[in-house]
């Protein structure tokens, strides 16, 4: 039997071949795209709620921290926020809540505030330390009373992924209230950088980088995900096929 | 390998259902996850050591993209990648999980995997490269027993290179970070361990290389037709 290199690269290829034919079929996507559920499943399981995401010295901080996706907004509603210094900018608060919110940045920067140095983790594979300083979600979320209907928290970004749509993120309760979960508005002692998200990011420590929402605009108390854009939860989990469970 | 028949020439049942089934699960999981891992690492083709890693620090390996015709899928799509190999990668861990539990219970590691009194002599161990330079593959009663290289491959498979490349895997997880914090401290780093995770998968393709190359050597269809059947014709002794 003589296995020549050539018939090697044949049948791997074909295999391939073989696996993305399946991967087009929609009920095997389905299940291929389900280990999502398990892994969320497994994780939560596994961890206690409140488990915490390693918090690092300060001489771990990695000495320039990768700015990744949107790196300016560049819209021009942003440039005039940005060229006041973020002053006009308002933190709205919406959705499934008694009341109603819109915050300022000082008045976010007077709130009790959590420092943490963690490591932001990227899709991509590539991970960068920083020191993050924030007001946690849940003191905003108790400042405006979520209603017992809500189940998941819409991020609402300022910057435009192309064709006037805007960048959106959700995260679930159990990460909405956990106590790393912060609304950040300065990295590594210093405000917030446009590249960063400015004026104000999500960190959600316990999921991938592109849960982590920059440039927000506003956070939205749902019952269901079925209503924001094309019902995934988020702009890449829609757009490119990303899970909505980040956590692996 | 069931404990050997009596009968020298002639056929016998070699690898047990457990074995067999494991194997051929294995050889699936382990393209897919191969396959769709090299498809992820195209995302961000760069290794480091540590705790974090991006651009702009200190890689100790760059590599250029690797080829679609070993990437699954075979266009770049992370997503997909993703998919593929966070679906296979649960599977082949229960898989393996399963396969020690059951082999501890039926005395599979005892009695074939486990070193023998003697079999880590220098000298036999010595012997032994001597054969396998030689191509001297055992003949007869001897055929039935895995040698001690045999031995210390699969062991190391099975109980050292699996379990790492699993564990490595799950460090790079945030998710896993939070619940199980010892594993970023067992490889040093979330970086170190994809680090890591890189070499063991490639250890094991050195694995797949030899395996294959034995088992051309020492007799394609037989060696292939025990594990599908079980059935082992066993080689007659040299004259």
């Amino acid at each position: 039997m003589i296995l020549t290199r050539r018939t090697l690269l044949l049948g791997a290829t074909a295999t391939l071949a073989g696996c993305d034919r399946l991967a087009r079929n929609e009920s095997f996507r389905e299940a291929l795209f389900s280990a999502e559920n398990f892994h969320k499943w497994a994780q939560r399981g596994l961890m206690a709620p409140d488990a915490l995401a390693r918090e690092f010295r300060p001489d771990q901080i990695s000495p320039v921290f990768r700015a990744n996706g949107t790196a300016n907004p560049n819209t021009p509603a942003y440039k005039a926020l940005w060229r006041n210094g973020f002053a006009d900018w308002r933190l709205q608060v919406t959705g499934l809540v008694a009341r109603e919110l819109s915050v300022s940045l000082s008045q976010l920067r007077t709130l009790p505030h959590r420092e943490q140095i963690t490591r932001h983790d990227c899709v991509e594979g590539w991970s960068a330390i920083g020191k993050w300083r924030g007001v946690p979600l849940k003191t905003i979320l108790d400042g405006a009373g979520l209603r017992s209907s809500a189940r998941y928290i819409v991020l609402r970004c300022a910057d435009d992924m192309g064709g006037g749509r805007p960048y959106y993120e959700s995260i679930d309760l159990a990460d909405a209230f956990h106590p790393q979960t912060i609304l950040a508005f300065a990295l590594n002692d210093a405000p917030l950088s446009v590249a960063n998200g400015a004026p104000l990011r999500l960190r959600v420590e316990r999921q991938l980088g592109y849960k982590q929402a920059k440039y927000l605009m506003g956070i939205e108390a749902v019952d269901s995900l079925a209503a924001i854009g094309k019902g995934k939860g988020g702009f890449w989990e829609d757009h490119a096929g990303y899970d909505w469970y980040a956590g692996i | 390998m069931d404990s050997p028949t009596p009968m020298v020439a002639g056929d016998v049942k070699r690898h047990r259902l457990s074995t067999r089934i494991w194997h051929w699960a294995n050889a699936l999981l382990l393209y897919i996850l191969f396959t769709s891992g090299l498809g992820i690492f195209n995302a961000h083709p760069r290794l480091y050591w540590g705790q974090y890693g991006a651009n702009l620090d200190h890689a100790w390996l760059t590599l250029e993209r690797i080829p679609g015709w070993i990437t699954l899928p075979g266009h770049y799509s992370l997503a997909l990648s993703r998919h593929w190999h966070l679906a296979a990668a649960p599977l082949f861990a229960f898989a393996l999980l399963a396969y020690m539990v059951w082999s501890l219970v039926n005395r599979h590691i005892a009695r074939d995997l486990a070193f023998r009194r003697g079999e880590l002599a220098p000298r036999h161990i010595w012997q032994d490269i001597r054969n396998h330079a030689r191509l001297r593959f055992p003949t007869g009663q001897a055929a039935l027993r895995y040698n001690v290289l045999q031995k210390a491959s699969y062991i190391g498979v099975i109980f050292v290179m699996l379990p790492l490349v699993i564990l490595t895997g799950l460090t790079m997880s945030p998710g896993m970070n939070a619940a199980w914090p010892w594993v970023l401290d067992l490889f040093g780093g979330r970086q170190s361990a994809r680090s890591i995770h890189f070499i063991a998968a490639f250890a094991l393709v050195v694995f797949f290389l030899v395996h294959i190359l034995m088992v051309l050597l020492a007799g394609p269809l037989n060696e292939v037709r025990s594990m599908i059947t079980g059935r082992y014709r066993v080689p007659e002794a040299r004259p």
